[in-house]
């Protein structure tokens, strides 16, 4: 890595009594085509060949990469839907044996839950958060990477025993007894126990490095109160996950435990409970649910203003109702088990909870629908499926709120219905925002525009396919169609309905494969985006079109919410500095600013590339490839391993060294 | 250009302590353990209140060894942070001494639990109170042992001279997690040695 280290005119005090080292930062203007410039891109880019490649720790490049393999996900999980789909068309069908159909729907959950809709958000944050926070990477880039790797290789083993026909076949909230030992003594379920552990430690470090990034990591006078409302999403996501992951890689450890050392966590012989699986997994299970709809809540709140032409209506109560939906969701996890027998009194305690969460998301639903009311809307394909989800929201918020109330949920309880309902809330409030989301970025991911007309035709394919195969979902279910049931006898009255619902759901496929050419064929002939082709108002907007490897030539000084909107907004006197400010040019450099004022007070230097994430990702799998295949030499092999490519990653810098060595630390 | 909330002033380098991003990571990482460890204890008064029989089965475990854990943890908590201060202040020798009493206290902590483990009269496949007992503390044991090798590898550093005033960031990261290492055993004796003797 190339770094400027010339000390003679660098204003570098040393404090020769303690040895310790500060720097006042200088600052300026870096043109566009300068040497500066040049040095800058020479410093921060990622390496050459296939070794830069698996090095990399640029957040855009992690982000890019968390994208493209979400998507692929969404694809593998919408083909065991359709699959499904085919099944149930019409009665008594045999495309699939009962045990095919288990894996298929638990496979299509696992996926679309924990490999497709929170990685896609991280996709959209890791590439997105140091531009908006005026950064230069996120707090900590290699970590970036390892989450990546481990997301990638946590996904592939869940899907290792798949082709063997042993995969996960319990449902993705793989309840015992049913996923015990005694009655699924295949791999099927350790495969599951093993890689959700896996993941866990994808989604943990990511959201550790998101929530420090925001935290420190934003440009100079980017208050806590101007900061975007996707970093709200994505920073309650990140702390709810901290808190309600730890309970569910218990829980699966502890079923591993139980089918592979005969513990009795679960077992009821010997003084455990079945409902403490239940208890562990909805404890995180539904601040899952939020983690994976607020970030792209967020998306909408950022992206939908921009064509409405006017900021966010009610910006402090959209972020305070983001918060308190992940506050109100660590509460409301019974709601799940309503049907189990529990007393009386924690159903009304947890129905009331459910209830209240409607207070939240109502707040946001309205601010939404003010800032297009009051705003001057231009109908771009981005803002059709931002108002798209606005309508999906409110029909899948109206049947959660059904089904919070306890003497309808026992009716409803493993029905279609509650299909229907949570495939409005997770499609309606993940797919539409993260493609919604994708049209409205992918100038600045890739430097060119998608086509709108091809882009109306997805959303509008889509938006009707959805809606025709998941609406009667709702019927199928208020007439008693259980889920999981892999055909139905044609007598049952549910002919007519589960007909429309394949239909439907082939035509949301064909929906998705047009955004997806319209996708591949933009990558190499949508025309040239520049910087800001929707004249939007936050800082990713300001750099080009796709942005450098260093993303900032000099560290914007930001003075509002709306960076470049200033000047064109009615009691708006902030005048940000998006072009002059510190240099931070020696070295990988950014600046570190205080958690709530943004007060600059210290200069990070960050890690270029490294092959040590990939390594450390390489032993997990390792070690947990030996837990799977009951090798203890394999699984103590990727241990030790994982010991020494963590010390060699984190060996620190000699102190006498210079700046350059430093950057390596 | 307008207002700056930019003033050029000397900024410290990496920074030690919280003006670091590393130590706010550790920080993080320290919140998701701690939940962790919460939904262990959930677990067990989950379990503990459905139970039909007594609980623990065999009765409490003895408070005795477990107490003196308490007080050698507690007592390695003060040491490291003994140590600490002495790097605070640019004395790596102090850090040396601190870093060696605390895992010496650790390694003490681990023998004492190791024959705990192996004195119980009950097996990890007992009942599910023996599975409990075993995986709570065996997660805590395997924070000590993280803990440990943490530690070593910071006193190993420290004897390669890589540390100095205002350059120690690992050692501020590596002990905030010892602390808390300690401050979950605490929780961990609370739990099983001690609520079991309210009853």
């Amino acid at each position: 890595m190339a770094v400027l280290s010339g000390s003679s005119s660098v204003a570098q005090d040393l404090d020769g009594a303690s040895g310790a080292r500060f720097r006042t930062p200088e600052t300026g203007r870096v043109a566009p085509d300068s040497a500066e410039a040049a040095a800058l891109e020479e410093t921060w880019k990622t390496g050459p060949g296939l070794i830069g490649w698996l090095g990399s720790v640029d957040h855009k490049e992690i982000g890019k990469r968390y994208l493209v393999t979400a998507f692929l996900f969404l694809l593998i999980g919408g083909i065991e839907a359709l699959i499904m789909r085919v099944q149930l068309a019409r009665p008594n069908q045999t495309l699939l044996t009962p045990e095919q159909y288990n894996q298929l729907f638990t496979m299509h959950g696992v996926t679309m839950i924990f490999l497709y809709a929170l990685p896609v958000l991280s996709g959209f944050s890791n590439f997105l958060w140091p531009l908006l926070l005026g950064s230069r990477d996120m707090a900590f880039p290699r970590l970036n990477a390892l989450s990546y790797w481990v997301f990638l290789f946590a996904g592939v083993f869940l899907y290792a025993s798949f082709p063997l026909g042993q995969a996960p076949n319990a449902g993705w909230f793989n309840y015992v007894p049913m996923a015990s030992l005694t009655y699924d003594p295949g791999p099927n379920i350790d495969v599951y126990a093993l890689g959700m552990i896996f993941l866990g430690l994808s989604t943990t470090v990511g959201s550790i490095n998101f929530v420090v990034s925001l935290f420190r990591t934003r440009a100079p006078g980017m208050s806590i109160n101007r900061v975007p409302v996707l970093v709200w999403g994505t920073l309650t996501a990140s702390v709810g996950n901290l808190l309600a992951v730890p309970a569910v890689s218990l829980a699966f450890l502890m079923l591993w435990l139980d089918r592979q050392f005969d513990t009795h966590f679960f077992d009821f012989t010997q003084g455990g409970k079945p409902l403490l699986w239940q208890h562990l997994f909805w404890m995180f299970g539904h601040p899952w649910v939020y983690a994976i709809v607020l970030p792209a809540m967020g998306i909408v709140s950022d992206a939908l203003p921009t064509f409405c032409r006017r900021p966010l209506v009610g910006y402090t109560a959209v972020a305070l109702s983001t918060i308190s939906t992940m506050i109100l969701g660590f509460g409301v996890w019974v709601h799940h088990m309503f049907a189990t027998g529990l007393p009386p009194l924690s159903l009304s305690f947890f129905g009331s909870a459910s209830f209240v969460i409607a207070i939240p998301s109502a707040v946001a639903v309205f601010a939404w629908i003010a800032t297009i009311w009051y705003g001057k809307p231009v109908f771009k394909t981005p803002f059709l499926f931002f108002a798209g989800f606005v309508f999906l929201f409110v029909v899948g918020g109206v049947s959660g709120f059904m089904t919070a109330a306890v003497p309808l949920d026992w009716q409803l309880t493993d029905t279609y219905f509650v299909v229907a309902h949570l495939h409005y809330v997770l499609l309606g409030i993940n797919v539409f925002p993260v493609v919604g989301g994708i049209y409205y970025w992918f100038p600045k991911f890739t430097g060119r525009m998608l086509n709108e007309r091809l882009g109306r035709w997805a959303f509008w394919t889509m938006f009707i396919g959805f809606n025709v195969g998941f609406f009667p979902m709702h019927i199928s279910g208020l007439l008693g169609m259980p889920r999981r049931v892999y055909t139905y006898p044609p007598e049952a009255g549910w002919n007519t309905v589960n007909m429309v619902t394949s239909v439907g759901s082939f035509v949301f496929a064909i929906g998705v494969l047009i955004f997806v050419i319209d996708v591949l064929r933009g990558l190499h002939k949508g025309p040239a985006a520049g910087p800001n082709p929707w004249d939007a108002a936050s800082l990713e907007w300001s750099v080009p079109s796709p942005p450098p490897a260093y993303n900032f030539a000099v560290i914007p000084i930001v003075a509002s919410r709306h960076p470049l909107w200033e000047g064109r907004l009615e009691g708006e006197k902030g005048r940000s500095s998006v072009h002059e400010g510190p240099l931070l040019h020696r070295g990988r450099e950014t600046i570190g600013s205080t958690m709530l004022d943004a007060e600059p007070n210290v200069v990070l230097h960050m890690p270029g590339d490294s092959l040590a994430p990939l390594f450390t990702a390489l032993t997990l799998a390792l070690a947990f490839v030996g837990l799977l295949l009951h090798s203890a030499v394999v699984a103590a092999l990727g241990t030790v391993a994982l010991g020494i490519a963590l010390a060699v990653w984190l060996w620190p810098a000699a102190p006498d060294a210079g700046a350059a060595e430093m950057a390596h630390g | 250009m307008g207002e700056t909330a930019f003033v050029a002033r000397p900024l410290p380098v990496r920074g030690t302590h919280w003006e670091s991003t590393a130590w706010w990571g550790m920080a993080f990482l320290i919140l998701t353990e701690g939940s962790l460890f919460a939904y262990l204890f959930f677990s067990y008064f989950y379990l503990a209140s459905q139970s039909t029989g007594p609980w623990p089965p065999s009765g409490p475990p003895d408070l005795k060894n477990a107490s003196i854990n308490t007080l050698l943890l507690l007592s390695s908590s003060a040491a490291a942070w003994w140590g600490e201060r002495g790097i605070d202040s640019g004395n790596a020798r102090r850090l040396s001494i601190g870093l060696v009493v605390t895992i010496l206290l650790g390694i003490v902590f681990m023998t004492i639990q190791a024959h705990e483990w192996a004195n119980r009269p009950f097996a990890f496949s007992s009942n599910s109170y023996s599975s409990l007992y075993f995986v709570i503390t065996g997660f805590h044991g395997a924070h000590v042992i993280v803990g440990l090798l943490m530690l070593a590898a910071l006193l190993g550093w420290n004897l390669m001279g890589r540390f100095r005033r205002g350059w120690h960031l690992q050692v501020s990261v590596g002990i905030v997690y010892w602390h808390f290492v300690d401050l979950v055993w605490l929780a961990v004796y609370a739990v099983l040695y001690l609520s079991p003797r309210l009853s």
